[in-house]
């Protein structure tokens, strides 16, 4: 290995230290970032439209699945997108990594990766959080290392997507980036519903197989409901790493538009 | 102002890497017939820009506004792709290498981009450790620099908290912990009080003495002379010229110069020019006050002589014109060109 690409894994490393001291620093609000949404949105549908009888017994088994696999894409893309549209724009902190001595790419890489740990970190977090809301939860466990690596995926590509979206999106662009693009990423991404039963509304189908978070849901769905209508798991999977790849490529080359003249 | 001579600063290193094959010096940084131009661009924003850096030099890109200095500092630093030419930081081409020669150069720039989310210190630790210094040296180092740069009582600061005179030390500290070997400091005092200016120019000059090659981009004529060993004036893309600022200003068409304050009596200050400028010896005169304004209410003229030889040998010759003439003489002084004139007269008077 040369001298430059062993300095390059090392400032890898250090950039990658410097982002998870970071987010040490700043875990409160860290916490109310990822987990506020979710659980607000598990505890109405699947606790309290339960309770008042307006959502059939077993839709919390349904949501519980989705609002994880929701948060490892979604957490991952917004921790990727957000803080390179700041920093692309106003704070130019990211000029001291890219003055590191490593390959621009790799400080890419390193933005998606980081923001694929936040990703999976708040997915996890959905675990113990649903269990103890839902009491019982009637998962089969054969299906949960298939249900990890699609909430490993997902939080991948939720980071090669928030580099895409970041690297893309102008800064005085960035509030309409919550109505154009999260927004119909969260409600189109099967993972408040099953999306093999959508044949009823198969243009609502066909939008919602656009977006890779469906097949985190229905990958993890799958997996651990299997009883539940769902997408074949080696769809889901060529899916997810079809969007890692598409993504990825894309969201490096954007980056690297915006950081090099 | 005393001024060194340019051969007196080749200092320090004495590495064998700074020795090519044939003996010759590698320089700490060198532009060949660098081109850049941006898409969408009618011209080149660098166009054809050649020159070269020794070690431990101190150099002054000069420049009016969309000169190119901006942009041939990017691509030293590798964050500009050059078109063409060739562009080396201590013999490793930026283009060929840009990871090796980011471990060569430091950038200080004028906006402030330190890492908000880390206090003072810190922004310096976790600098260093992007390029790979050990834990226990890089803390001591950071201590070191933040007590050279006198910012001792604030390791535990947020950024935010500092003032602007601060902030800028803490870059200039964060440019040198990873010892680079060219330090660019794009405007430096810009924004400064002048306690904060003196501090920054004395670390600066102490940086020559440590051997570290500096390459300042200014605005600030007194400050390019005060700092620089040679300096580089670029307009459109291209270098005009380069050389010591002493050199400059000597080789500026009437270098030397004569204010004068004269009351005209009646003569209108064209004619008084004109009489001034037949005195053998006066390349031109200029009226830095203004020459149209009405009599009346400018009873005195200021003037400007400039000379092409010793301006005190005129004096005698000016005073007995003047006299000759009736008009009143309330002030006649010596005057030098500064960098500023030879800057002026390279790059033109238009806005840019």
């Amino acid at each position: 290995m040369s001298g430059t690409t062993q300095s390059s894994i090392r400032a890898f490393w250090a950039v990658l230290g410097r982002d998870v001291f970071v987010t040490g620093r700043e875990m409160p609000s860290f916490l109310a970032q990822v987990l506020v949404q979710p659980v607000a949105l598990l505890f109405i549908f699947g606790k309290v439209l339960g309770q008042l009888g307006y959502t059939q017994p077993g839709y919390a088994q349904i949501l519980l699945p989705g609002m994880i696999a929701l948060n490892s894409f979604l957490v991952a893309l917004q921790n990727t997108s957000f803080p390179l549209v700041l920093d692309f724009s106003f704070s130019r902190e990211i000029e001291d990594r890219l003055l590191a001595p490593l390959p621009i790419t790799w400080v890419a890489v390193e933005k998606m990766l980081f923001g694929a740990l936040r990703g999976l970190f708040a997915a996890l977090l959905m675990f113990p959080i649903g269990l103890l809301m839902l009491g019982n939860v009637a998962w089969d466990l054969s299906g949960l290392p298939f249900a990890v690596l699609c909430m490993v995926l997902g939080s991948l590509v939720g980071g090669t997507v928030g580099l895409t979206v970041g690297a893309a999106v102008p800064p005085r662009r960035i509030n309409i980036m919550f109505a154009v693009i999260l927004a119909p990423l969260i409600f189109t991404g099967a993972s408040q519903f099953p999306w093999a039963q959508l044949d009823q509304l198969r243009w609502f189908q066909i939008v919602c197989a656009f977006n890779p978070l469906t097949y985190v849901s229905e990958g993890m769905r799958g997996a651990l409901l299997p009883d539940v209508p769902h997408m074949a798991p080696w769809v889901c999977l060529l899916a997810l790493l079809g969007a890692c790849v598409i993504f990825g490529a894309l969201g490096i080359k954007f980056f690297l538009r915006r950081a090099l003249d | 102002m005393a001024r060194r001579v340019a051969g007196e600063h080749h200092r320090g290193h004495n590495r064998d890497d700074e020795f090519l094959p044939g003996g010759r010096v590698t320089a700490a940084v060198e532009v060949a017939d660098l081109v850049k131009h941006y898409p969408k661009s009618t011209h080149n924003a660098v166009d054809g820009l050649s020159f070269r850096v020794e070690r431990g030099e101190i150099f002054g890109l000069l420049g009016p506004n969309g000169a190119g200095k901006t942009t041939t500092v990017g691509i030293l630093t590798t964050r500009i792709v050059l078109t063409a030419g060739t562009a080396t930081i201590g013999g490793v081409d930026v283009a060929r290498d840009p990871v090796a020669a980011r471990s060569k150069v430091a950038v200080v720039p004028q906006r402030v981009n330190l890492d908000r989310s880390l206090n003072a210190r810190q922004n310096l630790l976790f600098h260093a450790s992007y390029h790979g210094i050990g834990r226990s040296e890089r803390r001591a180092l950071a201590t070191r620099l933040m007590e050279r740069m006198g910012l001792a009582d604030k390791s535990k600061a947020r950024i935010d908290d500092l003032s602007g005179g601060q902030a800028q030390r803490l870059m200039i500290a964060r440019a040198l912990i990873h010892r680079p070997e060219v330090l660019f400091l794009d405007e430096p005092s810009t924004g400064l009080d002048p306690q904060a200016r003196l501090f920054v120019h004395d670390r600066v000059n102490d940086l020559r003495s440590e051997g570290v090659t500096v390459v300042l981009t200014t605005h600030d004529m007194e400050e390019a002379e005060k700092l620089s060993d040679r300096v580089g004036v670029v307009d459109h893309g291209r270098m005009l010229t380069v050389d010591t600022p002493t050199a400059l200003i000597r080789s500026l068409p009437g270098s030397g110069t004569i204010d004068a304050r004269v009351r005209p009596n009646g003569f209108d200050s064209e004619k008084v020019t004109g009489l001034l400028s037949d005195i053998p010896g006066v390349q031109r005169v200029e009226t830095p006050g203004g020459s149209d304004a009405p009599e009346e209410a400018a009873p005195e003229t200021e003037l400007r002589l400039y000379v092409d030889c010793e301006p005190g040998s005129l004096l005698g010759p000016v005073a007995a014109k003047l006299h000759d003439n009736d008009i009143t003489v309330s002030d006649l002084s010596l005057g030098s060109a500064s960098l500023e004139d030879v800057f002026i007269e390279l790059t033109g008077r238009d806005l840019r």
